[in-house]
C-alpha cells in the first residue's frame, strides 16, 4: 500500500514539474514572439491608437495612444520574467492566474503590433467580444447543467437551432417577443427531455442520442423554414429585444457602455452565471447534482433520486440552451435562417471543456473565443498578414491542447455518459 | 484496500458497455448467433416506423389537409392519404425511376431513352457512394471501440488533398492519376483521423471531443486553402481549379447519367474492410481491443497502437468519401459549410450493425432517400429536409430498440441486443 502511495506521489510530482516547465517555456516563447517578432516589425517612432468609445455611446474619452515598440519591449520583459520564475520555482496554486495574465499581456502585445501606426477601436472590440461570447457562455452553461449531472450533451447545437426557429415563429405570430422567448426556451427544454428519456430511460449511448437531436433539429428547422418561413415573410419577422441601458451604471466611463447598455440576453447571461455558480457550489442542490455526476451509486445510497436529478438538470440545461438559441434571432438579427447557429453549439461545448465544467471558467473561455471571433473580422481592416481563419481555428486547437492536459487539465465529471442502473 | 485497488474502468470499456447496453453481466447466451431475420427485424421496423412518423409530419404541415378537415372529417382523411401517397410515390419514382417509363424505354430499345429512364436509380447509387465510405469509417471505429464523430472533417480534408492531387499533377494517364488522387484523399483523411487517435492513445483525450474540434479546424483550414493558395486564379469565389480530366472517375454509361466508377470502388473498399476486420490478424486485434481492451492487453496486443490504427484507417475511409465526391461528381471543390455526411454516417454504421455489408445496405437506403427527396420536393412540395427528419427518427429507433419493441409488442430477446458495437470473440 505504501509503495503504491509513493509511486503515485512521485508520479504526481513529476506531473507537476513537467507541467510547470511546459508553461514556463510557453511564457518564454510568447515573450520572444512579442519582443523580437512584434517589436522588430514595428518602426521605432510609431504609435498605436486605441479608441475608447464604443459605437453608439455618447461619452467622449480621449483615445489611448501608446508608443508601439517600447510598449512591446516592456510587455516582453514582464512575460520573460514571469516565465523565468515559473521555470525556476513555479507559481503553484497561482499558475492558472499567471497563465491568464501572460495570455492577456500577449493579446495586448498582439493588438499593439496590429494597430501600430493605425487606430483600433478597443472599446468596440471589447463590446463585440462580450456580445459574441453570450451564446457561447449560455450554451456552455447548458452543457454544464447536463454534464455535471452525468448526461453527455453534444446536442447543444440542435437545441439552440430549434429554439432559434420556434422563438422566431411564435414571436412573429403572437407579436410578443417575450412569448417567443418562452417558446424558444421550452423548445430547448423539450429537446433536452428527448435526450434525457433516450439516455436515462432507454440507456441509449448519449453521444448517439445527441446526434439524433442534432440531425432532427437541422431537419425540422430547415423543413419549417423552407415550407413556411421563406414563403410567408410575416412568420419570420419577430423584431429584436432592444438594448436596455441600466441607469447610472451605463454612465461609467469605458465599461459602462460595454457592460451595462445591452439587451436582456447579456444581463440574463450574467444573472445565470452567478446563480449557477452559487447553486452548484454553495447549495445542497448543487452538491447533490455534482454527486450524481461523479458517483451516482454513492448518491443513490444516500437517498438521492439519481434519475430525477438527471431529468431535472437536463431539462434545465435545455431551457438555458433554448435561451441561447433565442439570442440568435430575438437578440441579434431578428430573423431565422437555415442552420444559422453555424456550429456555435459545438464551440459552446469547447468553452465548457476549456472552462473545466465551471460557470465562470466557461465564461472566460467564451470571452476568449468571442475575442478571437471579433478580432478575426477586424484583421482585414487592419491589414494584418494573418488570415482570419487561423484565428478562428484557435479556439478549437486550444481546447484540444487543454483536453490533452499538457498546459492545463480539464477533468469531466466521473460518471458522465454512463447510464445508471439501480440494483 | 480492496476498494482503493479496484481498477477504474477505462473510458473505452465504459464507452463500450454503454454502447452495447450489455455491461459486464452478459451471460453465455449473449454469444449465441442470432438468425439473420431476427437481427434484421429491428432495422426494418425502425425504417418502417420512421416512414410512418415522416408521413404524420407531412400531414401535419400541409395546409390543404387542414382545409379539407374543415369541410368534413372524411375529406380530411382522404386528403391526408392523398398527400402522403403523392409524397412517398414521388420519393419512390425519384429514387428508382418510374416503372412504366423503364418498360417503355426498354421496348423502344433506344440507348439514350433507356439511360434516362434508369437515371434516377443510378443517381441514387451516386448519392449512396459517399455514404458507403463515411459509414465504413464510423463502423470501423466502432469495431475498435472508438467513436469517430469526425468523419465530416476528415471528408473535407480528403476532398481537399484529392483536389490538389487532381489539378496539381499534370500529364499523367488516368490509370496512374486516379489512384494517386484517391490515395491523396485517403492520406489527407488519415492524417485528420490519426491526430485524435494519437491524442486518445497518448493523453486519454476523448476522441468524441477531439474529432468534433478537428471538424471545425478542417472547415477553417479548407476555407483558408480555398481562399488562398488553392483558389482558382481569377475567381472571386472560394473555389478550387477544376481537376485534370485524367483524374475524373470514368462515367460508366453515357449522358445524361453521372454514375461513375466510384460506386464500384466503394463496394471494393467495403469488401476490403470486411476482409481486414474479419480475416486478418490485425483486424482480429482491432476488434478484440474494441470488444475488451483489458483482455486485449493481457493477450499482448498493443491497445494504443490499435486505437491509433483504427482512427487513422477510419479517417482515411472518410477521406475517400470526400475524394470520391471531387473526382466523381463535382470535379472541383467549393466551400460548403457542412455536408451532413459526418453525422449521417453514425446512423449508417449503427443501422448496418457495424458490418461492412450492413453499412452498404444502409448507405443504399440513405442515398436513395436523398436522391428521391429531390423529386419529392419538386412534385409534392415537401422540402428535402424531410430526409434529415427521417434519418434522425430511424437513428433514434435503432439506438433505442426498446421503443420499437414497445410499439410492436415484441418479446424482449434473450439478451438485450442494443446496438452492437463490437462482436464477441471470433464471431463471423
Amino acid at each position: 500500500m505504501s509503495q503504491v502511495a509513493t509511486t503515485f506521489h512521485q508520479k504526481l510530482e513529476t506531473g507537476v514539474t513537467v507541467r510547470q516547465r511546459v508553461i514556463g517555456v510557453l511564457f518564454l516563447v510568447l515573450a520572444v514572439i512579442t519582443g523580437l517578432y512584434f517589436a522588430g516589425a514595428v518602426p521605432p517612432d510609431q504609435t498605436a491608437t486605441f479608441g475608447m468609445v464604443a459605437g453608439g455611446s455618447k461619452q467622449s474619452i480621449d483615445p489611448l495612444v501608446v508608443p508601439a515598440q517600447n510598449s512591446l519591449y516592456f510587455l516582453a520583459v514582464i512575460m520573460a520574467v514571469v516565465g523565468g520564475v515559473q521555470i525556476a520555482r513555479g507559481f503553484r496554486s497561482r499558475t492558472n492566474l499567471m497563465l491568464g495574465v501572460v495570455v492577456l499581456l500577449f493579446v495586448f502585445g498582439f493588438l499593439i503590433w496590429a494597430a501600430a501606426g493605425k487606430s483600433l477601436n478597443l472599446a468596440g472590440l471589447l463590446n463585440t467580444t462580450l456580445i459574441k461570447s453570450v451564446p457561447l457562455t449560455l450554451g456552455a452553461m447548458a452543457g454544464i447543467l447536463c454534464e455535471r449531472s452525468g448526461i453527455v450533451n453534444i446536442a447543444i447545437e440542435g437545441m439552440m437551432l430549434s429554439s432559434a426557429m420556434t422563438s422566431t415563429l411564435i414571436a412573429s405570430v403572437t407579436g410578443s417577443l417575450w412569448l417567443g422567448l418562452i417558446a424558444g426556451m421550452l423548445t430547448g427544454g423539450l429537446m433536452a427531455l428527448l435526450l434525457a428519456v433516450l439516455s436515462i430511460r432507454y440507456k441509449t449511448n448519449q453521444v448517439v442520442a445527441g446526434t439524433v437531436i442534432n440531425i432532427l433539429a437541422t431537419g425540422l428547422t430547415s423543413y419549417v423554414s423552407a415550407k413556411f418561413l421563406q414563403v410567408y415573410q410575416g412568420l419570420n419577422n419577430p423584431g429584436t429585444f432592444k438594448a436596455w441601458p441600466i441607469p447610472l451604471l451605463s454612465d461609467i466611463p469605458l465599461i459602462g457602455p460595454i457592460l451595462f447598455n445591452n439587451n436582456i440576453f447579456v444581463y440574463g447571461m450574467f444573472i445565470m452565471l452567478v446563480v449557477l455558480h452559487v447553486a452548484l457550489f454553495y447549495t445542497k442542490w448543487g452538491l447533490r447534482m455534482r454527486s450524481v455526476g461523479e458517483h451516482p451509486k454513492a448518491a443513490d445510497t444516500l437517498g438521492i433520486n439519481v434519475f430525477r436529478i438527471r431529468y431535472y438538470c437536463t431539462f434545465l440545461g435545455g431551457l438555458v440552451a433554448g435561451f441561447a438559441g433565442a439570442y440568435f434571432t430575438l437578440g441579434s438579427v431578428g430573423r431565422f435562417d437555415e442552420v444559422m447557429t453555424a456550429g456555435r453549439g459545438f464551440i459552446s461545448l469547447a468553452a465548457m471543456i476549456f472552462g473545466n465544467w465551471m460557470p465562470f471558467g466557461s465564461f472566460g473561455a467564451g470571452l476568449l473565443f468571442g475575442f478571437a471571433d471579433s478580432l478575426a473580422s477586424r484583421l482585414a481592416i487592419l491589414q494584418v498578414a494573418i488570415p482570419s481563419q487561423v484565428l478562428l481555428m484557435a479556439p478549437y486547437i486550444a481546447t484540444m491542447i487543454v483536453l490533452a492536459g499538457v498546459i492545463g487539465r480539464s477533468r469531466p465529471p466521473a460518471a458522465e455518459g454512463v447510464p445508471y442502473e439501480k440494483e | 484496500m480492496t476498494e482503493n485497488n479496484q481498477p477504474r474502468p477505462s473510458p473505452i470499456k465504459v464507452f463500450l458497455s454503454e454502447l452495447t447496453n450489455r455491461g459486464n453481466e452478459e451471460g453465455p447466451d449473449a454469444h449465441r448467433k442470432r438468425g439473420l431475420l431476427s437481427s434484421l427485424l429491428i432495422p426494418i421496423l425502425a425504417i418502417f416506423t420512421g416512414l410512418v412518423v415522416g408521413g404524420i409530419f407531412i400531414i401535419l404541415t400541409t395546409e390543404s389537409v387542414y382545409a379539407a378537415f374543415q369541410q368534413s372529417i372524411g375529406a380530411g382523411i382522404a386528403e391526408s392519404w392523398r398527400v402522403v401517397l403523392l409524397s412517398y410515390q414521388s420519393l419512390f419514382t425519384g429514387s428508382f425511376g418510374s416503372p412504366s417509363r423503364i418498360i417503355a424505354a426498354i421496348q423502344s430499345g433506344d440507348g439514350a431513352q433507356i439511360r434516362s429512364a434508369f437515371n434516377p436509380i443510378l443517381e441514387s447509387l451516386v448519392a449512396s457512394t459517399p455514404y458507403i465510405f463515411a459509414g465504413l469509417s464510423v463502423a470501423l471505429g466502432f469495431r475498435a471501440g472508438v467513436f469517430n464523430i469526425g468523419a465530416e472533417g476528415q471528408l473535407f480534408i480528403g476532398a481537399l488533398t484529392a483536389t490538389f492531387a487532381g489539378y496539381a499533377i499534370k500529364g499523367v494517364p488516368a490509370v496512374i492519376h486516379i489512384p494517386l488522387a484517391l490515395l491523396a484523399g485517403f492520406a489527407g483523411g488519415a492524417i485528420w483521423g490519426f491526430i485524435p487517435g494519437w491524442l486518445k492513445a497518448k493523453t486519454g483525450g476523448h476522441e468524441v471531443i477531439n474529432t468534433i474540434m478537428m471538424n471545425y479546424i478542417a472547415f477553417r483550414f479548407s476555407d483558408l486553402m480555398l481562399t488562398g493558395p488553392m483558389k482558382m486564379p481569377g475567381s472571386f469565389n472560394p473555389v478550387s481549379p477544376t481537376i485534370e480530366r485524367s483524374a475524373w472517375l470514368p462515367v460508366i454509361f453515357g449522358a445524361p447519367t453521372r454514375f461513375h466508377l466510384g460506386f464500384f470502388i466503394a463496394l471494393g473498399v467495403a469488401f476490403l474492410v470486411y476482409w481486414f476486420l474479419f480475416k486478418t490478424t490485425w483486424g482480429f486485434d482491432l476488434r478484440t481491443v474494441g470488444a475488451n481492451p483489458y483482455a486485449a492487453k493481457y493477450a499482448g496486443m498493443k491497445v494504443p497502437l490499435n486505437i491509433m490504427l483504427a482512427m487513422t484507417l477510419a479517417g482515411g475511409l472518410a477521406g475517400l468519401a470526400g475524394a470520391n465526391e471531387v473526382l466523381g461528381v463535382n470535379h472541383n471543390l467549393a466551400m460548403a459549410f457542412s455536408s451532413g455526411y459526418g453525422f449521417d454516417s453514425i446512423a449508417l454504421a449503427l443501422l448496418g450493425n457495424n458490418h461492412p455489408a450492413g453499412v452498404v445496405a444502409a448507405s443504399l437506403l440513405f442515398g436513395t432517400l436523398r436522391s428521391g427527396a429531390i423529386r419529392m420536393q419538386l412534385v409534392a412540395g415537401i422540402p428535402i429536409d424531410i430526409v434529415s427528419i427521417l434519418q434522425a427518427v430511424i437513428l433514434m429507433f435503432i439506438a433505442a430498440p426498446a421503443i420499437i419493441r414497445t410499439i410492436y409488442r415484441l418479446r424482449k430477446p434473450v439478451h438485450d441486443e442494443g446496438v452492437t458495437v463490437a462482436t464477441s470473440w471470433g464471431a463471423d
